[in-house]
């Protein structure tokens, strides 16, 4: 009962209070019981938000080595590291693996994912064991999806190629072994990872639109495509939006698939922002030109988490 | 104030939650930052190693045992994943918790040494007089001693002994018989020959003995040497001899491969013998890689870790730690390391008297007596120069040119510099 009233002091009580003599030592105590609320949550993300996110930017324009770690000397170099990562062909590489594998993954992930959360919205038996079968991917941690479809893609012992030979189909595709293939394969797994999550959500969305839209469109007879255009979508927009930027953050720094998968190769076709992040700071241990990449990547993201911020906005109006 | 409001009193109530609150906060920050700065057990030496392995673990923590009764002194094992260790070190370093002694790879020894985190063994009274120079050298940079190698080891080639006797086939020792051997191997789902050159350092290992056979020279990755190795690669692949997936095999995927008969011959280390052992109905044997030409010497690189003592300003520990380290890879632990992982000996003696306990590893003593380090040249800029080839040779293999390939790769290795 108390913690409400602090948090939302009515206003009547207020003025009443203006005017009053004890009104500045009392405003000054509310003042600083919201701040003691606050305070937890500000001291949170400025320790392990904050400060790693400056850390980061200030390290970027660094000259940081394996020597730092002992003087603690890290000499300014201006935009040495920039012009080092930008100069590298490697990286306009990376950046487009990173946007075609970004932009793959949510296409396929959002796609199948709602075409499963409309069709198990539908009563029928079987749809909950089912339901929870398609969730298992999941369950599996990423490393390990990765290390099983290593094997499954195998080009000559791998069971898809296997199973595609005996159907009479090429069973000889190099899915992970030429360059040309081996993105698509790793967008492919991606999608894979990625269906139950966009599914759950989309699901849970689905069950929130009221049942009576759906009949007062069924009688001024509408189509069950122009139903799912014009009724369903729209209510779900919300929920699609959380999705597709949730999907986006954690898929634009793809990192633990791609090593488990293709270790960047063949001839560096699956390097994206995350991998060279992880190249430069931890094999060749030039943490500035790491820092570049993983500035970029905190960019793109920071983007993203702007039209987040204001589809949310447009929504709580 | 006389009786107090209703208002007051909750007001009342919230300062007071505030206060333990904000304690709370602060609490909860200073444990985390003091959680960093955590001090050394005076009594124990504390070990980093990647021995994350079950039986390597207990290896080691055997052999500290044993060290740790003859000094009187309490060893710890601390074993992080290999990718790990160098950068867990770093970390340790900027927080001033080191541990006594750290196993590194023999590839990233420089890197920490260069950057002043070790101590000369030497001075720490460790004699080298028993080790051989390759040995002496795989563990310096820049001429100063940092590491003791306990074991080492390089790559050989295996054979499944059956398959070659049933095509009547003889172990090959130059380039062309391999090719001719490879070809004559393949059969349905068999490949010839299994080797990584996946897109890490396993890839590189496995391309060296090929390179530094023919010749060829890390600080030229286009020289005409490095691209008839990397077009002697192709050659294999071309003839199918090796499977297209060989550019996506980590080292214990070739193994995998080779156990399962999908590969008459490997390219591997003596770290698989182990598993290999496994499969009681598979005859293998060991034999040197064959090189470009009859006569041509057959150079690897050598693999293996190097204990190093860091440098943590407390010179009386640091004293103790090279007496630890010395006793760790003094003649006898050498031995039983050796016999128990398959690796080679480093110290001369312990090697003789290792190729007399296992004579059918007898190819891969003569392979690390003239197996190469790969850092003895580019010391710390070993790593760009790999990066380069991996890209260098996954390109090849998959279609460009070896010229091309290694051309692009000595660009960036040396852009990367």
């Amino acid at each position: 009962m108390t913690t409400s009233t602090i948090t939302v002091p009515a206003p009547s009580r207020m003025r009443q209070r203006a005017g009053t003599p004890d009104s500045r030592p009392a405003r000054l105590r509310r003042r600083l019981a919201q701040w003691g609320f606050v305070a937890p949550a500000v001291v949170f993300m400025l320790l392990f938000f904050g400060y790693p996110l400056v850390r980061n930017i200030v390290m970027s324009f660094q000259h940081y080595t394996p020597r730092t770690f002992f003087t603690g000397a890290a000499p300014f170099n201006g935009v040495d590291n920039w012009a080092k990562v930008f100069q590298d062909a490697l990286f306009g590489q990376a950046l487009w693996h990173t946007l075609v594998f970004t932009a793959g993954s949510l296409l396929g992930q959002f796609g199948i994912g709602l075409a499963l959360a409309v069709f198990f919205s539908r009563r029928f038996p079987l749809n909950e064991l089912l339901r929870s079968l398609i969730l298992l991917p999941w369950l599996v941690p990423m490393v390990v999806s990765g290390i099983v479809w290593r094997r499954i893609l195998d080009q000559d012992t791998g069971v898809l190629n296997s199973f595609l030979g005996a159907l009479g189909l090429d069973g000889h595709i190099p899915w992970l072994n030429s360059p040309g293939m081996a993105l698509l394969s790793t967008i492919l797994v991606n999608i894979w990872i990625g269906i139950p999550f966009n599914m759950v959500i989309l699901y849970g969305g689905l069950q929130e639109i009221p049942g009576e839209l759906h009949e007062a469109a069924a009688l001024d007879g509408a189509s069950a495509w122009r139903t799912f255009r014009s009724v369903t979508l729209p209510v779900l927009k919300p929920v699609i939006t959380v999705v597709l930027v949730l999907g986006f953050m954690s898929t634009v720094k793809i990192l633990d698939l791609i090593l488990a998968l293709t270790d960047g190769g063949p001839a560096d076709a699956t390097q994206t922002l995350g991998t060279l992040t992880y190249q430069n700071s931890f094999v060749q241990l030039d943490f500035g030109a790491g820092a570049v990449v993983g500035d970029v990547l905190i960019l793109v993201s920071a983007v993203f988490a702007v039209f987040y911020l204001r589809a949310n906005r447009t929504e709580g109006k | 104030m006389t009786a107090p409001t209703p208002t007051a009193v909750r007001r009342g109530r919230s300062s007071r939650a505030v206060a333990p609150l904000a304690i709370l906060t602060v609490l909860v920050t200073g444990a985390a930052l003091t959680g960093c700065g955590r001090q050394r057990d005076s009594a124990a030496y504390t070990v980093m190693n990647s021995s994350t392995d079950e039986t390597y673990h207990r290896w080691d923590a055997q052999a500290m045992a044993r060290c740790g009764e003859r000094l009187g002194v309490t060893i710890e094992q601390q074993s992080v994943p290999a990718a790990q260790v160098m950068t867990k070190a770093l970390r340790m370093a900027s927080s001033k918790s080191l541990p006594d002694i750290v196993q590194f790879d023999a590839s990233e020894m420089p890197t920490f040494a260069d950057a002043g985190g070790l101590i000369d063994l030497r001075r720490l009274g460790l004699s080298t007089g028993n080790t051989p120079q390759g040995i002496i050298n795989f563990g310096s940079y820049k001429g100063t001693y940092y590491g003791a190698a306990r074991s080492v080891n390089t790559l050989a080639l295996f054979y499944n002994k059956d398959m070659l006797a049933q095509a009547s086939l003889k172990v090959p020792g130059t380039w062309a018989e391999l090719r001719d051997t490879a070809r004559k191997l393949t059969r349905g789902k068999r490949y010839g020959l299994a080797l990584s050159a996946g897109g890490a350092e396993d890839g590189v290992f496995q391309f060296l003995p090929f390179m530094w056979s023919n010749g060829g020279d890390e600080n030229r990755l286009d020289g005409p040497r490095v691209i008839e190795a990397l077009d002697f690669w192709k050659t294999l692949l071309k003839d199918g001899s090796l499977s297209k997936s060989t550019v996506n095999w980590t080292q214990a995927d070739v193994n995998d491969q080779f156990m399962a008969g999908n590969a008459a011959m490997m390219i591997n280390g003596p770290w698989q013998i182990e598993t290999l052992n496994t499969k009681k109905s598979l005859h293998w044997g060991i034999a040197r890689i064959p090189v470009p030409r009859t006569g041509a010497g057959s150079v690897g690189p050598l693999g293996g870790a190097v204990l190093t003592v860091p440098n943590t300003g407390d010179t009386a520990r640091e004293k103790t730690a090279g007496r630890i380290v010395a006793c760790l890879s003094g003649e006898r632990e050498q031995l039983t390391y050796a016999l128990n992982s398959w690796m080679v000996p480093a110290d001369v003696e312990a090697a003789a008297l290792w190729r007399k306990r296992v004579p059918e590893l007898d190819a891969l003593a003569g392979q690390v007596a003239a197996a190469r380090s790969r850092t003895a040249e580019l010391g710390a800029g070993w790593s760009s120069v790999s990066l380069a080839l991996q890209s260098a040779f996954q390109s090849a293999l998959t279609g460009e040119s070896s010229k091309a390939a290694l051309t692009s790769a000595q660009q960036r290795a040396t852009s990367g510099k």
